[in-house]
């Protein structure tokens, strides 16, 4: 915890040069994970021969497993430290959380360890959107009646 | 041409959340979380639809594209079922991403020590 308030105050008195470095270097990780993106999905519908939204979900499927890979291996951390929200923001960075977390607890037990705390990070994500889609989904439902 | 467009867009929201990140007091989980919010907003005028139909895999990729997900397995079981629909539906299109998350996670887990 201390670690991470000592963090933010670093963060808040990085020069400038430093914020425009990170904003360049998320961009184009982001983009090649993006790009990467359509060519996987451009892959398994040629390969397996399936519409593009089947392929979407290989895709989706494809990169977790990438990122949790590599998170077990334990050189997911540096490239998330170097490309920040270059890899936190594709679903890449869903799939490091939950594995992170995983991985982390583990020696507290499969219950107290592992069980309670896989969502520790991904939860957010999880909860916000439900309520989110709940809500703007009924707006949706009753103004337009559905799609 | 769809490559370019996806790296175009993937990259401007994976910047557009350092730069939140930098500017502000906000962490990693606010931007995520804030980001799954606006992906589900814009869908609400179909918005995102248009955007994928653009720029393909690259508006799938960011986490925008996980609170699409949601609102549209949702709306699809209330064409059917009306408003409990939305409540059945809401897993139906992100379940994939979950599951496998899950999935992998617990595997790995058994598998690999943490590092430091």
């Amino acid at each position: 915890m201390e670690k991470k308030e000592y963090k933010k105050i670093v963060d808040r008195h990085k020069p400038t040069e430093k914020r425009v470095q990170n904003a360049i270097i998320s961009f184009l990780i982001g983009g090649i994970i993006g790009a990467l993106g359509q060519g996987l999905i451009d892959l398994y519908s040629n390969l397996l021969d399936i519409s593009s939204k089947d392929a979407s979900t290989f895709m989706i499927v494809t990169l977790v497993f990438i990122a949790s890979l590599f998170t077990a291996l334990g050189f997911f951390d540096k490239w998330v430290t170097f490309a920040k929200c270059g890899l936190i923001i594709p679903i890449t960075g869903f799939a490091h959380s939950m594995t992170s977390a995983g991985i982390e607890y583990r020696k507290e037990g499969p219950i107290y360890g592992l069980g309670m705390n896989i969502f520790k990070l991904a939860g957010s994500v999880i909860l916000y959107g439900i309520v989110a889609a709940w809500l703007f989904g009924t707006i949706r439902y009753l103004l337009m009646g559905g799609i | 041409m769809i490559y370019l467009y996806s790296f175009l867009f993937a990259g401007f929201i994976s910047m557009l959340g350092q730069l939140i990140l930098d500017n502000t007091k906000l962490s990693a989980g606010h931007i995520t979380s804030l980001f799954v919010i606006i992906g589900a907003g814009l869908d609400t005028f179909s918005i995102y639809d248009k955007i994928i139909a653009y720029v393909g895999g690259g508006a799938l990729v960011p986490i925008t594209s996980f609170g699409h997900s949601l609102i549209h397995g949702a709306l699809a079981k209330a064409q059917e079922y009306g408003l409990i629909g939305i409540l059945t539906g809401m897993f139906d299109l992100t379940a994939s991403g979950i599951t496998s998350a899950i999935i992998f996670t617990f595997i790995f887990s058994l598998f690999c020590k943490p590092k430091n």
